[in-house]
């Protein structure tokens, strides 16, 4: 019994990593409608900046928020200068540009801070009283962090005048255009936004997964089967969604079919969930007028 | 008489004209020349395993330091080295590319299982060698069919059988849980063990877990090895996942005895990060020194590496201990080559690498290289050391020679 | 306009037929003029090995598998607008097939292909099904998520005594089945893989665009750009579709039992989910909806990342990368598009 605890309990904690990125790919698609396969290298290339700075003696939060503004604005600059001529292009194209960030930024990482594992700084001490033997501390503070920026996310996007011209901006570039929303700078706004919420995802997850230029690449793949499941538009479906995966991913190795198969039958039914309910677990149903 | 002894005169001198020259004749095989030695390696700088980059780096500059000091028998190394990215597919490009269009003498100190196994029949077809690979797997030693690879390091089930051997010693009534990952390289530190454990094999080890390198955290694997009961615990694991296997098991709060393979007992990529207190007690197998070690960085030898370090790499870490594997196995191939002298040819280089019998500096004390016709294994020793916090102090005794 | 269910903008297969009917006469020159071409360059590439190193043969051959696998990646996405970022997987299983049929159960190296295609005809048609209910974003993931998967898969205890586990399995490279020499160099194992290589390639070519010139590509490319059209119109999506899966399936299996074949090992670490990433980059590098497309495309996914180590040795990936990226802006629709351009060009003038 102690032990399905604490399967369930290191479930949700690996459920809030792979959510923490599906927040992020649920930030981009909200605002572009395409999905950024490069989101997991920007954001340990994020955390690579904070390490250094940390390594350098800079104070904890000033390094975070710091970073945070640093990643938006990159995230900023990068849809003005790559992405922007490419808003006319069919969206594979898109999406090749996206591998090549991708592999830009692993090589970048690897390059800059090469490839040895470095431990990541947590900002909850080891033995503060929301620690307990399921779930550590920084466990418990990830799970929050990532709550309030889903929290943040969901006021904005319902109720600032920001949030809805994006949302008018990636639905309906024409219109909106037509109601004077500048919709290309939407589009680079929401680039940064996935960009902060990215670093913070990276700063998070760091601490448990340990950094290095590889620390995303299988998490990306949770990142996305989180967001899809949870309905690629909403961002509580993406937490939700990554904590099922985290769980049943955990369940699944642990009592059914062993660790070997393990990735291979989560995916499968993550496949199977949304080939019974293809607009994700929570996802707006889209219908089209023929 | 005397035309008889002019005669055996003309013919004790025609011989020794015969031979004498022929001693300081020079024999080339394509990648030898007066001027220079061409050496090949691939490695994985990118992918899954481009940690393991920084060992060709290391390799490389210590070649550097060979050619300012003069070169190997005034030739200097020509060091080329190749990506495949740990795809071996990849790895047969390469060194076709490196056998075919570059014409290196041999291959050196090519990384990875898969990878060597997609070049093995091809490098013995070629008739090149495949020298000192980076592996432990125990397959590479075998002169018989493969007499153009070689390995070097101990081999991975002979040192889970050492793990075995002091496991049995030590605490024969144990329980065990194995942590491994599900490649080569886990399943071959996994087989030597079990063979280790013999018959209590079955009755000892009480759970199992693996994990791919694309997992992103393995504590639902440690979850339930704790859960298992078991009070000894083998980590097969790589330096990402040692760290936190170790972490994990220090806030599980389960504290069995436990045995971390050699491939990631490193102070400065697994242990610090881990947390050094979670890692108190923890033994693992050593060959070469480890540099954080003060005991080690008091020797000569220690003096020289760091100086190397310091010159040829410099802002490297000298807590990796990748710097001192990539040290320790450049020179034994300074040492193949130096043996060699004039004749470099591919088959003088296995020659000389199957006659070995050296100690080198950064070798623990009591382990050395030795190799024979029939013995591919250069390095087959290793000691036991248990961490103390701060670095892995010796517990004395060296297994396996 | 491009769209998920047109995510490559793709060329429409309309001008051909266009071009057809308004130069009825002047087709059965124009089709002599393009055969001309095409013998020609198969002229070309029989002589060529001759002329090139062992190596740089092995790296051709390896060109044409990749462009067959690109072709039937292309068909699928490109064609009917199905995005696949799985097509690794069918390499994988094209690979293990040949290579167990090969050393299991001794089959000649020719013998394995058919199995590979017929393998993975079917199971990328059963594919077809569930994908017919995942749209484009759900079905890119699912076919990512089976990549990811596969290398997983092959290395499963259950069927490790086929597979050979972790450590694959080793081929033995074929020989050539009579001596030949020319201009001095001997035919050689490279050299007679590399055309039976082509052999195979321009079979496969010459099919696939017999099937998109017809009837079944339009409908292809009705389906993509307007589906409800297309199924008002009589044609059966869901059979077309699946059928499409499992014929680009078949075409990659077949390129990934080629594949192994030349690189004479198969191991699960030979296929991971980048490799389904950089079939989709040689489509789209090359021309989505386009025959020849997959040629330039398996060419730029061969030799850029040569080109790219020989640039930086410390960040090779970064100029792969950059080429990437920077192609994109001057191609958005690959090279095919580029040449389209220049053909026209020429042909005003």
């Amino acid at each position: 019994m102690e032990a399905l605890l604490h399967q369930i309990f290191a479930g949700l904690a690996s459920g809030s990593i792979y959510a923490s990125i599906g927040l992020a790919l649920v930030m981009i698609y909200r605002s572009t409608h395409h999905l950024n396969f490069a989101q997991g290298e920007m954001a340990t290339f994020s955390t690579f900046i904070a390490w250094w700075l940390i390594e350098g003696g800079w104070p904890y939060w000033g390094v975070f928020v710091f970073t945070v503004a640093v990643s938006f604005a990159g995230g900023v600059l990068l849809q003005r200068l790559v992405l922007r001529p490419l808003e006319k292009a069919p969206v594979l194209t898109n999406v090749i540009v996206f591998i090549g960030l991708l592999v830009i930024f692993n090589a970048l990482s690897g390059w800059l801070f090469d490839y040895t594992i470095k431990a990541f700084r947590s900002p909850f001490p080891r033995d503060a009283f929301y620690a307990s033997r399921f779930l550590s501390a920084h466990e418990v503070g990830a799970m929050v962090v990532m709550l309030c920026v889903l929290a943040a996310l969901y006021l904005f996007f319902r109720f600032s005048s920001l949030g809805l011209a994006m949302r008018a901006a990636a639905q309906n570039p024409e219109s909106a255009r037509l109601v004077g929303i500048r919709v290309s700078w939407m589009l680079a706004i929401g680039w940064g936004l996935a960009a902060a919420i990215g670093a913070v995802a990276g700063m998070m997850v760091a601490p448990i997964v340990f950094l290095d230029p590889g620390m995303m690449a299988g998490i990306l793949l949770y990142g996305f089967a989180s967001a899809l499941l949870g309905g690629i538009d909403n961002p509580w479906g993406a937490v939700v969604g990554g904590l099922i995966v985290g769980v049943l991913e955990n369940l699944l190795g642990a009592y059914i079919i062993g660790t070997e198969l393990k990735l291979t039958v989560a995916l499968l039914l993550i496949v199977a969930i949304l080939t019974l309910k293809p607009d994700g677990l929570f996802g707006r149903t889209t219908v089209s007028r023929v | 008489m005397g035309s008889i002894r002019i005669g055996l005169a003309i013919l004790g001198l025609a011989v020794a004209a015969a031979t004498g020259p022929a001693a300081a004749q020079k024999k080339y095989d394509p990648g030898a020349s007066d001027k220079e030695i061409k050496v090949g390696h691939i490695g994985p700088y990118s992918g899954p395993a481009s940690a393991y980059g920084r060992i060709g780096q290391a390799i490389k500059a210590y070649f550097d330091k060979v050619n300012a000091d003069g070169g190997i028998n005034g030739r200097k190394i020509a060091f080329i080295t190749l990506d495949d990215g740990y795809n071996p597919a990849r790895t047969v490009e390469q060194a076709r590319k490196l056998v075919e269009q570059e014409e290196v003498l041999l291959l050196f100190q090519s990384l990875g299982t898969p990878s060597n196994s997609a070049i093995h029949k091809y490098m013995n077809q070629r008739k090149v060698p495949q020298l000192f690979v980076a592996t432990g797997a125990t397959k590479w030693g075998d002169p018989k069919n493969y007499p153009w690879t070689m390995g070097w390091q101990p081999s991975y089930q002979s040192e889970a059988k050492i793990y075995a051997r002091h496991l049995l010693e030590t605490k024969p009534d144990g329980k065990v849980a194995v942590l491994y990952q599900n490649d080569d390289y886990g399943k071959d530190y996994l087989e030597g063990f079990v063979a280790g454990l013999g018959e209590k094999a079955k009755t000892m080890i009480v759970a199992r877990a693996s994990y791919e390198v694309t997992d992103a955290t393995i504590d639902s694997q440690m979850v339930t090895l704790k859960s298992s009961g078991a009070d000894v615990f083998f980590n097969v694991t790589t330096p990402k996942f040692a760290a936190q296997a170790i972490k994990k098991a220090a806030e599980l709060d389960w504290k069995p005895l436990h045995y971390l393979n050699s491939v990631s007992n490193s102070v400065a990529s697994v242990m610090k990060p881990a947390g050094v207190e979670a890692g108190i007690g923890i033994i693992s197998g050593f060959y070469i020194m480890d540099p954080t070690d003060p005991n080690f960085q008091k020797t000569k030898g220690f003096g020289a590496w760091s100086d190397w370090m310091d010159k040829y790499q410099p802002g490297g870490d000298k807590k990796d201990n990748f710097n001192v594997y990539g040290y320790t196995v450049a020179q034994t191939l300074e040492q193949v080559l130096k043996q060699c002298g004039d004749e470099l040819t591919r088959a003088n280089v296995m020659k000389q690498a199957a006659s070995l019998d050296l100690t080198l500096p950064m070798l623990i004390d009591g382990i050395n290289i030795k190799t024979g016709p029939a013995d591919f294994y250069p390095i087959e020793g290793e000691e036991l050391r248990r961490f103390d916090g701060a670095s892995w102090a010796s517990m004395g005794k060296v297994y396996g020679e | 306009m491009s769209s998920i269910t047109n995510p490559a903008g793709a060329m429409p297969a309309a001008p051909d037929t266009e071009a057809d009917a308004v130069t009825a006469t002047a087709a059965p020159r124009r089709a002599w003029r393009a055969w001309a071409g095409v013998a020609l360059l198969l002229l070309v590439l029989l002589l060529l090995p001759f002329l090139l190193k062992n190596y740089r043969v092995f790296q051709l051959t390896l060109v044409l598998v990749y462009a067959i696998a690109v072709l039937g990646l292309n068909l699928l996405t490109g064609y009917n607008g199905q995005i696949s970022l799985g097509h690794g997987a069918f390499y994988a299983l094209g690979a293990y097939i040949a290579a167990i049929l090969m050393d299991r159960y001794a089959i000649p190296y020719w013998g394995t292909l058919p199995a590979a295609f017929l393998a993975c005809l079917v199971l990328g048609f059963l594919m077809g099904f569930p994908a017919l209910r995942l749209g484009g974003l759900h079905l890119a993931l699912a076919t990512f998520a089976l990549a990811v998967a596969m290398p997983q898969m092959l290395k499963w205890k259950g069927i490790e005594h086929m597979t050979g586990g972790v450590q694959g399995i080793v081929l033995a490279k074929p020989e050539p089945p009579f001596d030949f020499s020319l201009f001095g160099v001997e035919l050689g194992a490279d050299r007679w893989l590399f055309m039976f290589t082509l052999g195979i390639a321009a079979l496969m070519f010459w099919l696939a665009a017999n099937l998109v010139r017809g009837r079944i590509g339009r409908a292809l490319v009705a389906i993509r750009d307007h589906p409800i059209a297309a199924s008002a119109m009589g044609i059966n999506l869901a059979i077309f579709k699946s059928l499409t899966f499992g014929i680009s399936a078949a075409y990659t299996g077949v390129a990934g039992a080629l594949g192994g074949i030349a690189v004479a090992f198969v191991a699960p670490d030979s296929f991971p989910a980048f490799l389904s990433l950089s079939l989709l980059v040689g489509a789209v590098v090359g021309g989505l909806g386009t025959i020849w497309g997959a040629v330039f495309g398996a060419v730029f996914i061969q030799f850029v990342p040569n080109i790219a180590e020989g640039v930086s040795k410390s960040a090779p990936a970064a100029i792969y990368g950059i080429c990437l990226i920077g192609l994109m802006y001057l191609a958005p629709t690959g090279v095919m598009g580029i040449l389209r351009k220049v053909f026209e060009r020429l042909r005003r003038r």
